[in-house]
């Protein structure tokens, strides 16, 4: 017996440092998503947006040596994304939703057609903060090496929930959200809002695949999303459109995702893909449990399609 | 745009009616979905040629393959119409519940399980029952199970107001966790080694194919659900409704039509589509239920459907189509050196563009002969 003696405290040290790891890209496209409907439109695409993010990100901290610059490239990528979105869908009937799946599938395709010759090379890795060397234990080591994307989610988490209520941005952002003519009135352009809007969703969507490639699971491939980007866009309805919110909704989710790895670690093997469907099965309660059919949602942006 | 003379009683009226007015107005607005369909698809090819050209590639000898790969020869011919089949029905999937205002994108999961369910079904028959009675039962099930798994998402929108377009593609997640675990754990034939499977369909339990022709009978079955989706869309009152609903869901209600039962029954029919999908998948193709199964089919769906701009009719030469394109996949990556995943492009540009030339609709004066001169 050596240090796997933590027996089975193991399973929620596990959980806890794999809600920390696996929340992180979560935290990003649900903060992204946030901003994007609460200008009253809704991507659905965040989740081709995401993987081509990842694929960017580590062919640029291959090509440069430089991980940083990897996810810039990925956010820079990711707004391109959003304004082709943004864009498309201020002309007279289209419909958002459809061309969210629509550039899903185009995000999908184009990270795997330009990724696949960065499948082989090894990336840099993005830089973790070890919190854990007071304990001798490696496991707690381990789970409290966190990266450094983890805090920025956090702090963007409550300086969008503080920017939302008090800068002039967050104010016009909800005016066009919760109502198109308002916004007018008030000669504010709504399609140029949202545009922005989707863009810097897009670009923090970008981000948690950058996470993905660059730093947990680590590597580029082509099942690198287990369809992150498309749980946020549930979890944001779960959280109600409030950052603080999607930052704790995220934290679940993460949890719940690293319930199969960490049951797996301590010799739990059976039914192993059922706990991996946990997340989605946990997403599709949630929104079961907090959705309505004779009223709108509470906090929901009123010029939102999703809730009508 | 201005609208100079919209009131067709006043335009009749003023004028002599020839007598090919009539045919030419028949024609005109029919020809606007084609028109613009066929317009959004040479745009699309136009981006992705731009795009095959920024790779170093030539964009003439990409379609060239395509269509040497598709319908070049009868072998690609029937290549093509094989990997069609399925498509139909996925499309199906999406179509029908989008006649209602709803946007289903989960059929994929709907194929997978029924495939696992058909699988489930076959192991005790086979070898026993009469082969025929053992298909039919597979394809009950299968449709049972997919029906069960889209009419979910219906039933959760209409009555806990649950978004059906995340619902659906959450509920695909599901099921293909469920199937892993079934392939994996109760159902898997210890024989299967690298690719753990179901036990394989003996041979004469197989979806045979279609007389004189490389096509099993899914092509068939497929065009056959189109054709009976059309009837029922266009010619019952069931269908009537469904459109009425969709149209506009408050007066759909103040008619009193079963909202509800319409939503979750309609729903159920696309997803038994998908679930038989999945059937002919393992009949017809792979002979069990394995990870084969989630091979995409219920995302090309999609975007027949949304190309055939949901008419059932419309699906099948859509889908042949894509079927065709699918199939050039491999030579395109032989012969030019390019990923799997140029299909994948080429299928996203055509679906944004597509979505994109909607807003088109209505604002061209020809296909609208109410608009037109009075001199025509």
């Amino acid at each position: 017996m050596e240090e796997t003696g933590i027996g089975i405290w193991g399973v929620p040290l596990a959980i806890f440092a794999g809600a920390i790891r696996v929340s992180t890209p979560f935290i990003f496209v649900s903060l992204g998503e946030t901003i994007t409907e609460r200008s009253g439109r809704i991507n659905l695409g965040l989740e081709g947006t995401l993987v081509f993010g990842a694929m960017t990100a580590y062919a640029v901290a291959v090509m440069t040596g430089s991980p940083t610059l990897g996810v810039l490239a990925a956010m820079m990528a990711g707004a391109v994304f959003g304004l082709i979105h943004g864009w498309i869908c201020k002309f007279p009937k289209v419909n958002d939703i459809a061309i969210g799946i629509a550039m899903m599938q185009f995000g999908l395709g184009m990270a795997f057609f330009l990724g696949k010759s960065f499948i082989q090379p090894v990336a840099p890795k993005l830089p973790s903060i070890p919190l854990g060397g007071w304990s001798s234990t490696p496991q707690i080591q381990a789970a409290l090496n966190i990266n450094v994307l983890f805090f920025i989610g956090a702090a963007l988490a409550l300086f969008l929930f503080w920017a939302f209520k008090n800068t002039r941005i967050g104010l016009i952002l909800r005016v066009v959200g919760d109502s198109t003519d308002a916004a007018r009135a008030m000669g504010v352009h709504p399609d140029r809002v949202r545009l922005l809007a989707t863009a810097a969703g897009g670009s923090l969507a970008a981000i948690g695949g950058a996470y993905l490639s660059l730093y947990y699971p680590g590597s580029w491939n082509e099942g690198i999303s287990s369809g992150q980007g498309l749980m946020a866009v549930a979890l944001v309805i779960f959280a109600r459109w409030n950052p603080i919110g999607c930052f704790l909704a995220a934290l679940l989710f993460g949890g719940a995702g690293a319930l199969g790895p960490a049951l797996q670690s301590v010799g739990v093997t059976q039914g192993y893909y059922l706990f991996y469907a946990a997340p989605y099965v946990l997403t599709l309660v949630i929104l079961i449990a907090t959705s309505s059919p004779t009223r709108s949602l509470a906090g929901a942006p009123g010029a939102l399609s999703l809730t009508k | 745009m201005t609208i100079e003379a919209n009131d067709p009683a006043l335009s009749i009226a003023s004028e002599k009616p020839t007598s090919l007015r009539p045919i030419l107005e028949w024609i005109a607005r029919r020809a606007e979905p084609v028109v613009i369909a066929l317009a959004a698809i040479l745009i699309g090819l136009a981006l992705f040629s731009l795009f095959i050209l920024a790779v170093g590639k030539s964009p003439v000898t990409l379609f060239q393959l395509m269509y040497t790969g598709g319908f070049g020869s009868w072998f690609s011919v029937q290549n093509s119409l094989s990997r069609a089949a399925p498509l139909l029905l996925t499309a199906l999937c999406v179509a029908l519940p989008a006649r209602l205002g709803l946007v289903i994108i989960g059929g994929e999961g709907a194929v997978v399980l029924g495939g696992v369910a058909a699988a489930a079904m076959a192991l005790p028959l086979a070898g026993t029952a009469p082969v025929f009675l053992t298909l039919i039962l597979m394809a009950i099930a299968a449709m049972a199970v997919g029906g069960i798994w889209i009419g979910l998402a219906g039933f959760l929108r209409h009555y806990r107001g649950v978004n059906e377009t995340i619902s659906s593609l959450l509920l695909s997640y599901i099921a293909i966790a469920l199937m892993n675990q079934f392939v994996e754990g109760m159902l898997r034939d210890p024989a299967s080694l690298n690719k753990p499977s179901t036990r394989p369909l003996p041979a004469e339990y197989m979806l045979g194919k279609i007389p004189g022709m490389d096509v099993h009978w899914g092509l068939v079955i497929g065009i056959l659900a189109c054709i009976v989706s059309w009837i029922v869309m266009e010619a019952t009152s069931y269908g009537f409704a469904a459109r009425i609903a969709g149209g506009n869901v408050r007066a759909a209600q103040i008619q009193g039509l079963p909202v509800g039962k319409l939503i979750a029954g309609f729903t159920a029919l696309a997803g038994s589509f998908a679930g038989l999908a999945g059937m002919i998948e393992v009949a017809a193709v792979q002979g069990s239920a394995n990870a084969s199964l989630a091979a995409g089919y219920g995302y090309t769906g999609i975007l027949v459907a949304f190309l055939a701009r949901h008419n059932p009719l419309a699906i099948i030469p859509v889908a042949i189509l894509l079927g065709g394109i699918d199939a050039s996949g491999g030579l395109i990556q032989r012969r030019m050196g390019l990923p799997d995943a140029t299909v994948l492009v080429l299928q996203g540009t055509l679906f944004i563009v597509i979505l994109f030339c909607e807003t088109f609709y209505g604002r061209f004066k020809i296909f609208n002969p109410d608009l037109w001169k009075r001199s025509l």
